[in-house]
């Protein structure tokens, strides 16, 4: 049943999509967009603390997928988790305090950037380990079917997260019980400072689902009418009782590694010709102004939204009071 | 009153608890069909199915994972680790996902997790299946370190342990499982995070826990029998430590020794001599003495074991010579 992986292909025309859905797609990889060059901007100026990575240039995979899920879904993400905890539905605000290690931070200012949750929303954490998130979303899976719900789990990982143990633990796992999971790689070509192919045995990590009995899927997860088709076929059979599936998205990590790496492993015009060609954003504008389901105003309007509310939140943020210092035992034990 | 095993105090707390809450289940290798290695899981399938009662692939990592993850939407998971020693295996998945979660999240979510970790020497199991590993985890924020030494406080410190919304590390030793002893009938729960004086005595405080806590009760008859009276403390929880109970018979028997059957280099009676030598070293009428195996992985041929071994003699010895 589950032969080498499928390549899901765009779909060829976008006019029967609902207005809103694609002003939701459009709103959603612009917040994340601006929220994340806010990021960088203000760690560069010495605003935020500590150790952030950012997902520009990938916006139109977590979209895409999370459009597809009910609030009551769970995810877990990794250390490049901002977008998927923005697409998931967290407040911009607390959120932005939670990475300027503020007080109304969704942590209270005990976690930041790589330690971010809000379960509010369903985001069960992002991690700090990387890989360390899909035995954590296995169980979460577990739980939601032995309480007899019918909630889908989803686990965000990397191509270089694709190569821990725990991937081969928690797959076998899940699809050895029937588990309603969906595993994303998205695969950014980067792991660090390494181009995955240097240490990945295979080109496509959705091939690796065939040893777990589960289907593998491959779609251009810088479009983001593919991914959420194809997401949103696999979530409804997941839903309904397929078993987890894996869909690996294939994308580019327009950004350093960590805002302010240096990147001396590749060069500016690589990662600019990517850009350019493929950034995910301007094919979204490109291809509704296209086939006229959108209109230059409409987008316009979107963005000058967006921008106001990435603002308020990094004022937010700003003004927050930090975490006092007899905070520091708060919630060690219940 | 009755006596019962160690194993069957276990079973009843799994019962008892599973019958009162049904968001708590068990999983882990070989339990359901076999019933645990030391039969603590017998007729729980039977009772619960084998949805709350779970075979898995021997895969600690996913099992411990799955166990924080099932916690976190809604379960209380009790994870059986076969044997302490293939802790390492998910070794991240303890100190850096099951402990941190609660506080680095902001007491977002609790996570009520049990780890059941049957550890220490039994028929020569040799290096990697006789380890006493508990002090690894003393050293870790955020989890709790339950180690009974007898079956009443092992079902009592189970329920306890189930019904905590923290994740607590439940070590238990395996030549316990088939020890018999007292445990009530009616129900009762055992503090997590307070130890016993289960011994009166005025010369010096012997502190224990888990096996090791039995041999320091015969050392006690022993020494009792040369005039020096032996107060015996079961820890019964190492984190958090209860200090004032330790301190406390300090103050009166001026005296400490600390045995367990860990590794003596760095073991939980380090944390403890630093304690009293931090709080209460004027107290203090002789040097502290700590008891511990050598510094070796435990060995397999039955006389370099009985060497490893911590004995009533052993104990007995180290404290005489504190007069
Ligand atoms: C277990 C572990 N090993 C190494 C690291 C350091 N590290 C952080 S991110 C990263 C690269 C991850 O690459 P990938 O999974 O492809 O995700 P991406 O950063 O490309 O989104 C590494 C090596 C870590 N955080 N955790």
């Amino acid at each position: 049943m589950c032969a080498k992986p499928v390549r899901k292909k765009s779909p060829t025309s976008i006019r029967n999509y609902d207005k809103d859905l694609l002003k939701s797609f459009y709103e959603t990889m612009m917040k994340i967009r601006y929220f994340e060059q806010n990021i960088q901007e203000k760690f560069l100026a010495g605003e935020i603390p500590g150790f952030v990575h950012v997902y520009i240039g990938e916006e139109a995979t977590g979209t895409g997928i999370m459009t597809n899920l009910r609030s009551d879904d769970y995810i877990q993400t990794t250390h490049r988790g901002h977008g998927h905890t923005i697409a998931k539905g967290a407040e911009l605000k607390r959120m932005m305090a939670e990475i300027y290690g503020k007080k109304p931070g969704f942590c209270k200012g005990k976690g930041g950037s790589m330690h971010i949750a809000d379960f509010s929303v369903g985001m069960l954490g992002a991690n700090g380990v990387v890989g360390g998130g899909y035995t954590l979303a296995t169980g979460a899976a577990l739980a939601t079917r032995m309480l007899g719900k019918d909630q889908v789990t989803v686990v965000f990982f990397g191509d270089g997260a694709s190569n821990r143990g725990t991937f081969h633990e928690a797959a076998n796992m899940a699809a050895a019980w029937d588990l309603p999971i969906l595993f994303v790689c998205e695969n950014n070509q980067w792991a660090s400072t390494t181009p995955y192919r240097t240490t990945t045995s295979v080109e496509d990590i959705a091939d690796r689902a065939q040893g777990y009995g589960m289907p593998g899927v491959i779609v251009d997860g810088n479009d983001v009418f593919a991914v959420y088709e194809t997401a949103r076929k696999l979530i409804e059979d997941i839903r309904k009782g397929s078993g987890p599936a894996l869909l690996e998205c294939k994308t580019y990590r327009i950004g350093g590694h960590f805002v302010g790496d240096p990147e001396m492993y590749r060069t500016k015009e690589e990662v600019q010709k990517v850009f350019k060609e493929n950034d995910p954003i301007s094919r979204f504008e490109e291809r509704v102004l296209d086939e006229k389901v959108m209109t230059r105003e409409e987008l316009d309007q979107i963005k000058e939204k967006v921008l106001k509310e990435v603002d308020e939140a990094v004022e937010f943020a700003r003004q927050a009071p930090e975490p006092d210092p007899s905070e520091l035992y708060q919630d060690l034990y219940v | 009153m009755r006596e019962i095993t160690f194993s069957q105090a276990t079973l009843e707390a799994m019962d008892e608890e599973m019958s009162r809450d049904e968001t708590v289940f068990v999983m882990g290798e070989d339990i359901a069909r076999q019933g645990g290695i030391f039969g603590q899981f017998k007729g729980l399938p039977q009772k619960f199915g084998f949805d709350r009662v779970k075979d898995t692939p021997i895969t600690e990592t996913a099992i411990v994972g799955a166990g924080v993850g099932a916690a976190l939407a809604g379960m209380r998971p009790v994870v059986d680790m076969h044997f302490a020693d293939f802790m390492g295996v998910c070794m991240d998945e303890i100190f850096n996902q099951m402990a941190k979660i609660h506080y680095m999240f902001g007491g977002q979510k609790t996570v009520p997790v049990v780890l059941r970790a049957p550890d220490g020497l039994i028929n020569q199991a040799a290096a990697q299946h006789s380890q006493s590993l508990e002090a690894w985890f003393m050293h870790v924020p955020g989890l709790k370190v339950v180690i009974p030494s007898n079956p009443a406080d092992a079902k009592g410190l189970l329920k306890s342990a189930i019904r905590d919304d923290n994740p607590v590390l439940f070590f238990e030793h395996k030549a316990l499982f088939r020890m018999s002893g007292p445990v009530p009938e009616e129900e009762y729960l055992t503090p997590i995070g307070k130890a016993k004086v289960v011994r009166e005595g005025k010369d010096v405080t012997l502190v224990s826990y888990s096996l090791c806590f039995n041999t320091c009760l015969k050392a006690a008859e022993m020494l009792d029998k040369e005039g020096i009276s032996v107060e015996c403390v079961d820890l019964r929880t190492i984190s958090p430590i209860d200090k004032n109970t330790i301190l406390e018979s300090v103050a009166k028997t001026t005296r400490l020794a600390v045995v367990h059957e860990a590794v003596k280099q760095g073991g939980v009676g380090a944390e403890i001599s630093a304690i009293v030598a931090e709080e209460a070293i004027d107290y203090l009428d002789a040097p502290i003495v700590r008891v511990g195996a050598p510094f070796t992985p435990v060995p397999f041929a039955k006389p370099l074991e009985q060497a490893y071994r911590i004995t009533p003699e052993k104990v007995a010895d180290a404290i005489r010579k504190m007069f």
